[in-house]
């Protein structure tokens, strides 16, 4: 178990330069430190010393990928390929083209992300699962007809529409909680409140779907017939045998995203005002901060992977007849 | 009307696929194998329902596909009749009532009046603070008061015309039926509506008519009034929102258009050959799978604004300029989802290629070219087929929230995603404008969730476990 998971670790290493090399490519190959100095201290009337300094600052100065001027191994590592790529390693994201430090933003922001998509996930995970149990008993009745009439229906909604609509028909209309913002402690639950009903109320259409198809594969399963033939109820069957046996691909779909909580919701938390890491990624987005993105797709290729390490994992503690080699 | 033919480049693309998708067509009738799950979509009844639909929004989008500069009066007065600079679609010129009836700024739906007051001088030279009267909404009214029995007599009228023209068009279609099937019409008009037949035309007359209705009723309504309102500029939002259509139907397509190749090629290689190539492919996808989707559209979209402001003389006009952004923003997301699919394939190959008659081909000593050309691609055909259906409904969705990120589509590009970025401001104002918001999720409602059932329709007929047995 240690070995398979040392090794797939080290498998990791190849794959994580592989994200950064792309990134790096396509931050700095079509958009040179040039142009960004330009952009970032106002497109006209920029002196060369100027752009020479904002590079400077940054580390943007050396060459891209190759030092010709350097001698021996400083060929390969003065260069802003090397130096970025190894401070991403160890995990300094070092400071924003604005000048703060990414590290902490993201420390900082991690938890208000995580405040909205911990629950998101929890009571959304509860509500599906009941509701595609309950379709489940009542299969091939009009029930079951009509709701996954409802879930596709839900499927077509827009988000986007969830979002508004819900903002508006309840802190507009109702005044029940504010529209946006947030705040620390146990205030924070008055704005949280909103954003992670209507989380769950948007995966729910494509949630149920897709349970109702998990159990209703194992409810034609021979073992199902065996535990109705020797006259367990209806209940026991699905309870005992049905949803125990779902339960493994139910869990393995739920740990890959576990990790990539941490990233938030980019929509979710720029529409609510949230400070979490997704309005954190939309704002650097928005005013082009290359450093930022750049932390953030290394940190979100870093979480998937541990998220792929963590399902191997999880399906040997749930599933005896998966063994790890 | 025509003066000279502008081909963009997701004009050609979205030809060709429909080119592709006619030839795969030919090809599936003459193959009883592919043919039978055909059948069973054809004669569903869900299926064939939400095709009816789904065959009006394409129409709309292929009308739209068609570009040129129109015929304008030459400038120095000579009458004289030269190309316009301005590129507009086949579409524009079907409803360019629609495109030029401009107002000031925002109106409701079918209203007279604007939505904010104005100064308005009167005739007596006093002036006074007041909704002033629309420019073209109505206008034929000398009476504002009137516009609602004058909107329920245009909706009388319209409703009349697209109850004649479905009546006519239900009996033409009966007729050929009754051709076809060598039987009498009163006898395969029976059978049509007690829905006897292999395909289940009744259902299929029954959502042409209702969206023959609904069209005429438009259409007559939207001559003399804005039907969905205006917008900031006051532009007319119905206009907007058909004009969207395309830009839908181009992310839907031609996204799994251009990812097809790469994943077909390297899931089979992958599955087919194993060791190192299985190994680079496998490398080459998790690296690309484990960044974050929206990170790496984001970052390639910023890199073409800054390529694109760059280098600004290299494009033309702002049509090519956001054609081309839509192009790339295919591309990128294109490169985000393939990998899925080509998982789906390096399994499915891996299987095939020990199946027994690709190990005889083998022993025959069939290059490898040949086996994979004849065995394994028409084996798992059906799993791309249903990977392309299953993705476009998605893609669909995906387009309007890029598009609030500002990394979707060209904001001067009609899409719903910028419909409703641009209602984010609009749901604040007091009184809210809610029609921009409304008719963008509608049409875009519909389009999903016909595509949603009729992608449930296509699985079932093609997933082989289910084993054709519904």
């Amino acid at each position: 178990m240690m070995a398979y998971i040392a090794r797939r670790i080290l498998y990791a290493i190849p794959i994580l330069i592989g994200v950064n090399i792309l990134t790096f490519l396509l931050f700095f190959v079509v958009n040179s430190p040039d142009d960004m100095a330009r952009m970032n201290l106002g497109l006209k009337r920029v002196t060369p010393e100027a752009v020479e300094n904002w590079k400077r600052e940054r580390g943007y100065h050396l060459p891209l990928l190759y030092n010709s001027s350097a001698k021996g191994l400083a060929r390969v590592t003065d260069t802003i390929f090397f130096q970025k790529s190894v401070k991403l390693f160890q995990f300094d994201f070092g400071s924003s083209d604005s000048g703060r430090d990414i590290g902490y933003d993201i420390s900082q922001r991690m938890w208000p992300s995580l405040a909205i998509a911990l629950p998101v996930l929890l009571v959304g995970l509860l509500i599906n699962i009941s509701y595609a149990l309950l379709i489940a008993f009542f299969r091939a009745t009009y029930i079951d007809f009509w709701s996954v009439v409802l879930c596709v229906v839900m499927m077509s909604i827009s988000g986007l529409f969830y979002i508004i609509g819900g903002q508006y028909l309840v802190s507009k209309l109702l005044h029940l909680v504010p529209i946006s913002g947030y705040d620390t402690g146990i205030d924070a639950i008055k704005f949280l409140i909103l954003p992670v009903i209507i989380g769950v109320i948007g995966g729910v259409g494509s949630g149920t779907r897709w349970y109702r198809t998990l159990f209703l594969e194992e409810i034609n399963k021979d073992y199902v017939r065996t535990a109705r033939a020797k006259g367990l109820s209806e209940k026991r069957v699905l309870f005992r045998h049905v949803l125990k046996n779902a339960m493994i691909p139910i869990l393995t779909g739920v740990v890959v995203v576990l990790p990539l909580l941490f990233m938030g919701s980019l929509i979710t938390e720029s529409f609510f005002g949230i400070p979490g890491l997704g309005s954190y990624t939309i704002d650097a987005i928005d005013s082009q901060d290359f450093a930022i993105v750049r932390s953030m797709v290394f940190l979100g290729s870093v979480l998937y992977i541990l998220g792929l390490l963590l399902t191997d994992i999880s399906y040997t503690l749930v599933d005896p007849r998966v063994r790890l080699s | 009307m025509i003066a000279q033919l502008v081909v963009l480049w997701t004009d050609a693309l979205i030809f060709l696929l429909l080119f592709l998708a006619l030839a795969f067509g030919i090809y599936a009738s003459r193959k009883p194998h592919l043919r039978r799950p055909w059948g069973m979509v054809v004669g569903s009844r869900v299926g064939m329902g939400t095709l009816v639909v789904l065959l009006f929004y394409l129409v709309v989008g292929l009308l739209d596909s068609v570009h040129f500069h129109p015929w304008a009066q030459s400038s120095d007065g000579s009458g004289e009749k030269i190309p316009s600079t301005e590129v507009i679609s086949l579409f524009d010129s079907l409803v360019s009532e629609l495109r030029a009836r401009q107002e000031k700024t925002y109106s409701a739906p079918l209203a007279t009046h604007l939505y904010a007051k104005e100064i308005i001088e009167l005739a007596d030279g006093s002036t006074i603070r007041d909704f002033p009267r629309l420019r073209y909404a109505g206008a034929h009214l000398s009476d504002p008061e009137q516009s609602g029995a004058d909107i329920l007599r245009l909706s009388a009228l319209g409703i009349l015309k697209g109850v004649a023209v479905s009546l006519v068009s239900a009996n033409v279609l009966i007729m050929l039926l009754a051709v076809a099937a060598r039987s009498n019409f009163g006898e395969q008009a029976r059978r049509v509506l007690q829905n006897r037949t292999e395909v289940p035309w009744r259902v299929v007359l029954v959502v042409l008519s209702m969206m023959l209705v609904l069209i005429f009723w438009s259409a007559e309504l939207a001559s003399r009034y804005h039907l969905l309102g205006t917008d900031k500029v006051g532009e007319d939002v119905f206009y907007q929102a058909l004009k969207s259509i395309r830009t839908g139907l181009v992310i839907g397509t031609l996204t799994t258009l251009v990812m097809l190749p790469a994943a077909i090629l390297l899931g089979i290689m992958a599955g087919y050959f194993r060791g190192w190539v299985d190994d680079i492919i496998q490398y080459i996808y998790t690296t690309l799978n484990s960044i974050p989707g929206v990170l790496l559209i984001a970052a390639a979209i910023l890199m073409l604004q800054i390529y694109m402001s760059n280098h600004e003389e290299e494009f033309n006009s702002l049509v090519e300029r956001a054609d081309l952004r839509l192009l790339f923003l295919c591309i990128i997301l294109g490169v985000t989802s393939w990998t899925g699919l080509c998982r789906l394939l390096r399994g499915e190959s891996m299987k095939l290629r020990e199946v027994d008659y690709v190990q005889a081909a083998t022993a025959f000593g069939v290059s490898h070219l040949r086996i994979i050309g004849r065995h394994i691609l028409p084996n798992v055909l059906h799993i791309v087929l249903i990977a392309v259906v299953l993705d476009f409904s998605g893609l669909v969705l995906a387009e309007a929230v890029l598009s609030y990120v500002n990394i979707g589509v060209d904001p001067t590009m009609n899409s719903w995603g910028n419909m409703i970025n641009s209602a984010r401001l609009e749901m604040a104002r007091e009184p809210i404008v809610w029609w921009s918001l409304a008719a963008a999720m509608l049409f875009m409602f519909i389009l999903v969730l016909a595509a949603n059932l009729f992608s449930d329709v296509v699985r079932d007929a093609f997933d082989p476990r289910l084993g054709g047995s519904r």
